[in-house]
């Protein structure tokens, strides 16, 4: 059974059009993250699941129940922020309690939901506390507790970690993973943020213009991207592209001329204008040039070392290529080095439509 | 299910379409309803009760025949230009001067804006007691050697209505200091550091850096100001009451005189329609330079 | 101390020595605070002075004794042409018409916001739109279709009567403050709530209202002041045994009747601007605040 459905939504502001015809079909227990650039409709498509935005058209079930025009507390949702959202006037206990006080749950049954919550999280002794007195890692912890207590089957993240800095945000993140692994709930997790996204995803959405870009697997998503748009997206530093021409079997861009054995066409093999795409850690170097296709010797115009890892921007086919070596690799400026294309791990997209070939 | 189908529009949001009905009956009875009732009654003959006798534009050619309408027309317009130019240029000028990180700041914040706190029957008292000839700031003067000086305006047709501009300006600068220093405080110390990097004295700086960015502050101190202008009656009331003669006369004290003391409310609707129109010859086109390039935004 | 700001002097930094930049600062700001101080002190030592003593002496005169008579007499017998029972019945009916007219004024424009800022509807914008223009309106032109309105409801002339008065004139930029002030708040913490499933009424008071403190404060202050300071709406909407503070400060001040008691007026007078003096010095920055926020966006 799907957890939450959406068929054919369409969200707009008077004129704008945000979402359009918008179809989502989420499964039970799935770690869903609708991922895109700011503006893309992922906080507003969020929004809507939960029922504070009212739609323009179409349905949306989740566990079954037709929700479209339920309250969002009638949907059995619970919500996390990325600004926490915690009432600032009450204590940690009765921001947990306030949405079950509401419901006219039984106060120990309140009790005991609190406990509970304050014991996966591990807020216990902060119960008492108000808001102010909580770092943002707690604050965000008893936001999440907040959706906890409400025993509901899907939780919807918008951004919560958008907030942290960067090292609680990455242990956050493992937590939260571990929370989903036990909890085994439905979320749907909002992020403009790619390693969260790769990282915590069962599928991703990506999202632009208010459309679904592509919809899979981390894996397939990295490896496979339907579009150029996605292809850039995901991947930091970004796939380098090159205008070219697919002409038998090859691809042509002004001097340089690719062999495209072992590159999976899906749409059969075709001539004509078309754009390859090459991530800077599938530039072949050292000793793996020898294994490619296609082999050269580039110019490093400039090194950026970063430790693990040294990317460098080299002058390929009139184009920027960005490659990126091992970090104990010992490169400087201008010097010389071999690089190899390999096209099993190119990404070919037609010209005109940006589709992946 | 219930939730399965879109609710009727008029019911959602129900509580706060009912919380907004105080607005909306101001709104709409009172500030659209009750002007136009005003204003179209100001075509009628109405004295004592309102009666609907059309008369077309009598009351208007009544009114600007009428000397004392004309005279506070002049009024006004002295007070107003002189309150506008005034405030503007001590408010800036205080402002200016507080902003120079100086010591005692707040004492000569809170100095300068109390009399704001206070009423303008209590300002046109206080004044009017300042500059009573017999006892005033005109005897202190004397008393101190200088037998034959003469500051008494508001006993002088000629120069009463600057006495109340002397307690205009008391009462109401303030306010437009404590804009004029929210809009200095706005301005990025950057500016400043640029200015001191390029040499630049601090006055040209103020001229022409500082003050063309703060246009939008202007643009609000002098709609304030001049609504404050267009309303002034009870200051006139407690100071002048009008006097001596007509030389303080304004239009707001016309219109309520007509209406409730003279039994001519037909007079009274046609000025303060007079009165609406100079409001709108200032809203009308600060709305315009407000809200006309982009669309209303939140 | 009052009227201090959060924000920090961004202008030119004076150097330690006396410059002439700094004497003329300064100079300029000293001579500025006499003028504003001057009506204040005079206003005093007036009032503790006896009429001999105003009569022979200087405005600016220490008195040569305290005498509080005057005090008395301007609080407890003072006539007004009409009784002479002072200025403690004003005073009484200001209390009287102030304290239900600011809550019930902030009450009405608080809900008025929080529905704008959280619950907007189709149409919500245009009638604030008018509200925000409206008050810009003369209040001339709609006293007299009010008269009308509150006769036809049975409370011209009562205390009802002028608590709907001055909730009326009062919603525009009561709205407009809440409804910023509301707008303000995370948006996300409105979300919040309603996700666990409060209401209209639940979120305003048990998430909004809590949170609103200061703005309740600064609207407080506006209220107060404004509303014991009106003198239009006392003349007009109240009875004689109903009026508020200002008009009988007036009709003490300048009736005609018998000798005037200068010390007696400027004793009444200060007991008027007392009370607004008194919250204008205690809030300090809030009221600052507060007519910086109904000022600087309209």
């Amino acid at each position: 059974m799907h957890s939450v459905s959406i068929q054919n939504l369409d969200l707009s502001f008077g004129a704008v059009d945000v979402l359009k015809g918008l179809n989502l079909d989420i499964y039970d227990g799935e770690f869903l993250v609708l991922l895109g650039s700011s503006g893309c409709g992922k906080s507003t498509l969020l929004n809507c699941i939960a029922g504070l935005l009212d739609i323009t058209g179409g349905q949306i079930h989740i566990k079954g129940n037709n929700v479209t025009w339920a309250e969002p507390s009638e949907r059995g949702i619970g919500m996390v922020f990325q600004s926490y959202a915690l009432y600032p006037q009450m204590s940690v206990e009765g921001n947990l309690s306030f949405g079950l006080k509401n419901a006219k749950v039984p106060k120990d049954e309140i009790r005991r939901r609190v406990d509970r919550a304050a014991e996966i999280l591990q807020i216990g002794p902060l119960l008492n506390r108000k808001p102010a007195a909580l770092s943002g890692g707690q604050r965000q912890r008893v936001a999440i507790g907040r959706a906890l207590v409400r025993d509901v089957d899907v939780f919807l993240f918008d951004e919560p970690l958008s907030n942290l800095d960067a090292k609680l945000r990455a242990d956050l993140r493992v937590e939260l993973k571990e929370l989903h692994r036990d909890l085994k709930n439905t979320m749907i997790y909002v992020t403009h943020d790619q390693v969260e996204a790769m990282t915590l995803a069962d599928r991703i959405a990506i999202m632009k213009g208010g459309v679904i870009q592509q919809l899979a697997s981390p894996d397939e998503i990295y490896n496979r991207p339907v579009n150029k748009y996605v292809a850039d997206f995901i991947g930091s530093p970004s796939m380098t592209f090159f205008d070219g021409e697919l002409k038998g079997g090859r691809f042509v861009m002004g001097d340089v001329n690719l062999p495209t054995e072992g590159y999976d066409f899906t749409g059969g093999q075709i001539d004509g204008k078309a754009i390859m795409g090459i991530r800077p850690e599938h530039v072949a170097s050292g000793r793996d040039v020898e294994d490619a296709a296609y082999r050269t010797t580039v110019t490093a115009e400039l090194v950026e070392p970063m430790g693990s890892d040294t990317l460098i921007w080299a002058d390929f086919a009139g184009k920027r290529l960005r490659v990126r070596l091992d970090g104990q690799m010992k490169i400087a400026d201008g010097d010389q080095i071999e690089i190899g294309i390999n096209p099993a791990k190119a990404n070919f997209f037609d010209a005109a439509s940006e589709l992946r070939l | 299910m219930a939730s399965a189908t879109r609710p009727n529009q008029l019911l959602r949001n129900m509580s706060s379409k009912i919380a907004s009905i105080p607005m909306a009956l101001t709104a709409i009875v009172i500030f659209v309803g009750c002007t136009l009732w005003t204003v179209a009654y100001s075509f009628t003959g109405s004295r004592l009760l309102p009666r609907w006798r059309w008369v077309g534009l009598d009351q208007y050619d009544r009114l600007w025949d009428t000397d004392r309408w004309i005279i506070s027309m002049q009024n006004l317009a002295i007070y107003g230009f002189c309150m506008m130019a005034f405030s503007l240029f001590l408010g800036f000028l205080m402002a200016a001067l507080l902003d120079q990180k100086i010591r005692g700041e707040n004492v000569f914040r809170t100095i300068f804006l109390y009399p704001y706190a206070l009423s303008f029957v209590v300002t046109g008292l206080t004044w009017q007691w300042m500059l009573n000839p017999s006892f005033g700031l005109q005897k202190v003067v004397r008393d101190w050697g200088w037998e034959s000086f003469t500051f008494a305006p508001l006993t002088n047709p000629d120069w009463a209505i600057y006495g109340v501009l002397m307690a205009g300006l008391w009462q109401g600068t303030g306010l437009v200091m404590v804009i004029m220093l929210a809009g200095l405080r706005g301005i990025d110390e950057d500016v400043w550091k640029a200015a001191r990097v390029d040499g630049i004295p601090a006055w040209k700086t103020y001229v022409y850096i500082v003050i063309p960015m703060m246009r939008p502050i202007f643009v609000t101190a002098i709609v304030l100001v001049a609504t404050a202008i267009i309303k002034v009656f009870d200051l006139i009331v407690a100071q002048t009451q009008g006097g001596p003669g007509l030389a303080t006369e304004v239009p707001a004290k016309y219109v309520y005189e007509m209406m409730f003391r003279n039994q001519n409310l037909g007079q009274g609707f046609a000025a303060s329609t007079m009165m609406l129109c100079f409001v709108l010859i200032i809203i009308v086109p600060w709305s315009i330079y407000e809200f006309g390039g982009r669309r209303n935004g939140r | 101390m009052a009227a201090s700001s959060t924000n920090t002097p961004s202008g030119a930094k004076p150097k330690n020595t006396w410059t002439l930049g700094s004497v003329f600062v300064y100079g300029t700001l000293i001579i500025l605070a006499l003028y504003y101080l001057a009506p204040l002190y005079v206003m005093i030592v007036t009032s503790l002075k006896t009429l001999p003593e105003i009569r022979q002496g200087n405005v600016f005169a220490l008195p040569d004794a305290v005498n509080l008579d005057a005090w008395f007499k301007a609080w407890a017998t003072a006539c007004t042409g009409l009784n002479c029972d002072g200025l403690s019945r004003g005073f009484w009916n200001s209390v009287i018409i102030t304290v239900p007219s600011v809550i019930v004024s902030i009450a009405v424009a608080s809900v008025n916001g929080y529905a704008l800022a959280n619950w907007p509807y189709r149409g919500a914008n245009v009638f604030f739109t008018i509200l925000i223009f409206g008050a810009f309106i003369p209040y001339q032109l709609m006293l007299y279709p009010i008269v009308i309105i509150l006769r036809n409801l049975g409370v011209y002339g009562d205390l009802v009567g002028l608590i709907i008065v001055h909730t009326i004139f009062g919603m525009p930029i009561l709205t407009l403050l809440f409804r910023n002030y509301f707008s303000s708040l995370p948006e996300e913490l409105f979300k919040a709530a309603r996700v666990d499933g409060a209401g209209f009424w639940g979120i305003f008071f048990k998430v909004m209202l809590p949170m609103s403190v200061p703005i309740l404060v600064v609207a407080v202050i506006l209220q107060i002041t404004g509303i014991w300071n009106d003198f239009l709406f006392g003349i007009v909407y109240a009875r004689p045994e109903t009026y508020p503070m200002t008009v009988q400060l007036n009709n003490i001040v300048n009736s005609t009747f018998g000798e005037k008691e200068y010390n007696v007026n400027m004793a009444a007078t200060i007991l008027t601007g007392l009370v607004p003096l008194t919250v204008y010095f205690v809030s300090g920055k809030l009221f600052v605040r507060g007519i910086a926020a109904g000022a600087v966006k309209g």
